[in-house]
């Protein structure tokens, strides 16, 4: 009953996401504006339907549904209920359902909005969300159908079927095959929804963008009105990589938190496109520029999300994450292949009236400086994509498959970052329109002196790899360049008005969100910079087996077994657990407990790593093997991760400046001086 | 990116500027992607095209994919030396899928006793998902004697779970 609710709901959903699209459509060429209202209507009918859907869904998964393929495949009775729910995207169908049911809350929330001054915008994003709404639901209904069932035929085979063919009845198991193991995380249960939804928040300023070459209202309008959009979808993305990064780092037991993966790279080339973005769209703000380049990137984040949404359920490329084959594959090159097209065809069409208001005068300048931090992030979008289709590319021009790995995605793209990381420093000095030599060494010799000390300082203190002093010597540079930026506003603030230096920082801040929300940002890249350089440069290993009371070294660090206990857990799990004590420099500091637990029921075991951490380092233990009954001991590997910390704390930051960069503030005042300022007059429908 | 509004000549010297800068990003970008290519691009071979090449790759950065035979599977935790066998399976998708989708295929290479085998070493920890009719792709060399010593394992239960695993696991070197 409740899977024909379900998907009863989403064949409806479907239907009225059709009829949408054909209602805006009439509605703006004939002039009705009644097609356009009921084509919102539609709109915002789409998300209880889904709603509805979904919980239909998550019902079947908590109730143990198994006569359900896609319940059966992903749950099991020894689940709790909180994983029950997650499986909704633990595998191809649901997520899919979890996808459209995300685009079309957002399209509603877009829809709910006041339009009064962009009434020509609304037709044409309710027809581009509705198109990539029913694409998604089409791939539901017709190819990945969460809702199917299994029955059995009189003669005994079991077929899947939505409906129940002929004398057959269904076919219940008695239990599901259960969710992975390694997805058994917290940082694996809320990744995948953060990604998510990054990549549908990033549907919504390509829709604006759409509407504004449509209707040819190309002024920065759209811009405006997703700025907020953007931002919040690029925090979801940059929230789940940092999620998928610190789950690696917990789960795998390498000690590592990226692995160059076509899955991870798949949702870190929309990141890479929407960066771009964010910074370019400050341009065609200021200074009327970069108009067709700013069209461009969201044009390519859209067809990135949809590509990264596909990569990451296919099996396309020899991933590690990939498992599911299916036949979705033609279906969403077609779809990639389509809009890119179209939108690119829109873009043309414009052209000319998107010229550049204002040309570019000195290579110094911020806007030239910024276009230089695109090129950038545009340089490491193409080596992935490269790394990515490699593969595909090699194999038709010579017959012969060659695989790219890790060691090319860093050798490629760290000159590359180690470029922006630079720019990050150097571009908020630089003044917009003319910028010489002599005006950016005046802001920059300052505090630019950093440098030379930290990498002074680091040299004396033993450290010879140039990597790590030409990484931290950037590192030092962007962080004194970025800390002196608010100094010297504050520090202005506290002349002029005579406010308290912490209260005029704090105001500094409130008053011009954006651009310290910004630098918080880039402070946050600054410790994430100084985490992967520690564990990257610095990072080593060993590995042993000992006896109990026998001890193992690594550097300044001392790891004594003492003693392994082996037992079974309510949840159908096997535990070994091993009892270390760790010595720093010959004094104790704690025990770790590193572990394996085998799933009696997927049959799969899983190392957890002890780990402490602190401020300086991570100290890592893995339990590699064992020996129950005699003495003869446990093997362990063990890393020494300095610095890694720093990774995560700048995460942090980095979420915390995208906050305030985020928060709502007086925009009606900004867009009132911009019109002063060009002197257009706003087109009321 | 630099359009101009007026062709003055200072605007056209700016464009020549901009045009030759965009022009050596562009060209440090290509020479990146390629040099790194040629460092580290690794050929993907069957079991089958291992065998058949056999000293001519010796040395080379390899990635080859097999589907790993359980009763072979060695591990010296003294030592963390694994070592273990794998079959041949066809490298080619479609061919996979025409022969019945993953599981079928190493099911299959895993039983016949007739297909091709390899030999691999691995020094590390032991994979979590290292058995029986597991597909393994390995990163590694060939040695002189016949073994492929692996640096990089990465296995694939495809018969379990549908859902998104990643399972690597670094080389120990």
């Amino acid at each position: 009953m409740v899977a024909n609710l379900g998907f009863g709901a989403l064949v409806i959903a479907f239907l009225i996401a059709l009829y949408g699209i054909v209602a805006a459509v009439v509605g703006v060429l004939r002039k009705i504006p009644a097609w356009v209202d009921s084509a919102r209507n539609a709109m915002l009918l789409t998300f209880p339907l889904l709603t509805l859907s979904a919980l239909s869904l998550i019902y079947l998964l908590v109730e143990g549904h198994y006569e359900v393929e896609y319940v059966a495949s992903v749950t099991s009775n020894s689940m709790p209920l909180y994983l029950k729910i997650t499986a909704l995207w633990g595998g191809q169908a649901g997520s899919l359902v979890f996808w459209t049911w995300l685009m079309s809350a957002f399209a509603s929330a877009v829809t709910l909005r006041r339009w009064d001054r962009d009434r020509e915008f609304l037709p044409w994003v309710i027809v581009v969300a509705m198109v990539t709404l029913a694409f998604f639901l089409g791939l539901v209904l017709f190819v990945e159908n969460p809702f199917a069932r299994i029955w059995q035929l009189p003669q005994g085979q079991a077929v899947q079927a939505m409906f129940q063919p002929s004398g057959s009845v269904l076919f219940m198991q008695p239990d599901g095959r259960g969710l992975n193991p390694l997805l058994r995380h917290p940082g694996m249960v809320i990744h995948p929804p953060l990604l998510y939804l990054g990549f549908v928040s990033f549907v919504m300023p390509y829709a604006f963008a759409i509407a504004s070459l449509v209707t040819g209202r190309v002024d920065d309008r759209w811009i405006r009105l997703t700025r907020r959009w953007t931002l919040v979808a690029w925090l979801f993305l940059s929230l789940g990589l940092l999620l998928g990064g610190r789950w690696a780092y917990d789960v795998l037991g390498w000690g590592g938190y990226w692995g160059w993966d076509p899955v991870e790279i798949a949702a870190f080339m929309p990141w890479l496109t929407g960066t771009a973005f964010l910074h370019s769209v400050m341009i065609q703000e200021k200074q009327g520029m970069l108009k067709h380049w700013n069209m461009v990137l969201v044009i390519l984040t859209y067809d990135l999300v949809i590509f990264g949404t596909f990569l990451t359920r296919s099996g396309v490329l020899s991933s590690v994450h990939a498992f599911a084959q299916s036949a979705i594959g033609p279906l969403f090159f077609g779809f990639i292949g389509l809009t890119f097209v179209i939108s690119l065809a829109l873009l043309l069409h414009r052209w000319n009236e998107l010229k550049a208001e204002t040309q570019m005068s000195s290579m110094l300048s911020r806007e030239a400086l910024f276009l230089l931090n695109n090129l950038l992030f545009m340089g490491i979008l193409v080596v992935c994509f490269w790394g990515v289709i490699f593969p595909l590319i090699s194999e038709l021009v010579s017959g012969q498959k060659v695989t790219v790995g890790p060691p090319f995605y860093e050798r490629a793209t760290a000159p590359l970052f180690a470029g922006l990381l630079l720019l990050m420093g150097i571009a908020p000095l630089a003044a917009w329109g003319r910028s010489s030599i002599q005006t950016l060494g005046r802001a920059a010799w300052k505090p630019a002196l950093g440098t030379p000390l930290a990498v002074g300082g680091l040299f004396l203190a033993g450290v010879r790899q140039p990597a790590a002093l030409i990484g931290f010597g950037l590192v030092a540079f962007t962080a004194t360049v970025t800390l002196y930026e608010f100094w010297r506003g504050a520090l202005a603030r506290h002349r002029r008005a005579g406010e308290g230096l912490p209260l005029a920082l704090w105001r500094l801040a409130s008053r011009n969100r954006r651009r310290y929300g910004g630098y918080i940002i880039h402070l946050g890249v600054i410790l994430m910079a100084i985490g992967i350089i520690g564990i990257e440069v610095f990072q080593t290993e060993t590995q042993g087996t000992i006896a109990q009371g026998e001890q193992i070294k690594l550097g300044s660090y001392t790891i004594g077994y003492d003693s392994l206990a082996v037992f079974d857990t309510k949840d159908g799990r096997n535990v070994a657990r091993a009892v270390v004590s760790v010595y720093k420099n010959g004094r104790y500091v704690g025990e770790l407990h590193p572990r394996r637990d085998y799933y009696y029921e997927s049959q799969q075991p899983m190392t957890i790593p002890g780990v402490r951490s602190t401020w300086e380092d991570d100290f890592y233990v893995l339990l590699v093997d064992w020996q129950p009954v005699s003495t003869e001991g446990a093997t362990f590997k063990v890393y020494h991760n300095p610095l890694v910390n720093w990774l995560w704390i700048g995460g942090l930051v980095f979420i915390l400046g995208t906050l305030v960069a985020a928060w709502p503030e007086g925009e009606h005042d900004l867009a009132v001086v911009h019109v002063r300022r060009r002197g257009y007059s706003t087109v009321e429908a | 990116m630099a359009q101009s509004v007026t062709n003055t000549p200072a605007s056209q010297v700016n464009r020549v500027k901009f045009l030759v800068g965009g022009l050596i990003i562009l060209a440090v970008v290509i020479w990146l992607i390629i040099s790194s290519t040629q460092a580290s691009a690794q050929y993907f071979l069957t079991v089958e095209e291992l065998n058949a090449k056999g000293s001519e790759v010796a040395g080379r950065s390899l990635r080859v994919s097999g589907a790993v035979i359980g009763d072979t599977i060695q591990y010296d935790p003294q030592t963390l030396t694994l070592t273990f066998q794998v079959a041949h399976v066809p490298g080619d998708n479609k061919e996979i899928e025409a022969q019945g989708g993953l599981a079928e295929v190493l099911h299959t290479a895993v039983v016949d006793s007739n297909r091709p085998r390899l030999n691999v070493v691995y020094n590390g920890v032991k994979p979590d998902l290292l058995r029986n009719e597991a597909q393994a792709i390995m990163t590694g060399q060939l040695g002189e004697d016949g073994v492929f010593h692996a640096d990089e394992l990465l296995l694939k239960c495809p018969t379990k779970y549908e859902e998104a695993v990643p399972e690597q696991v670094e080389g120990s070197s």
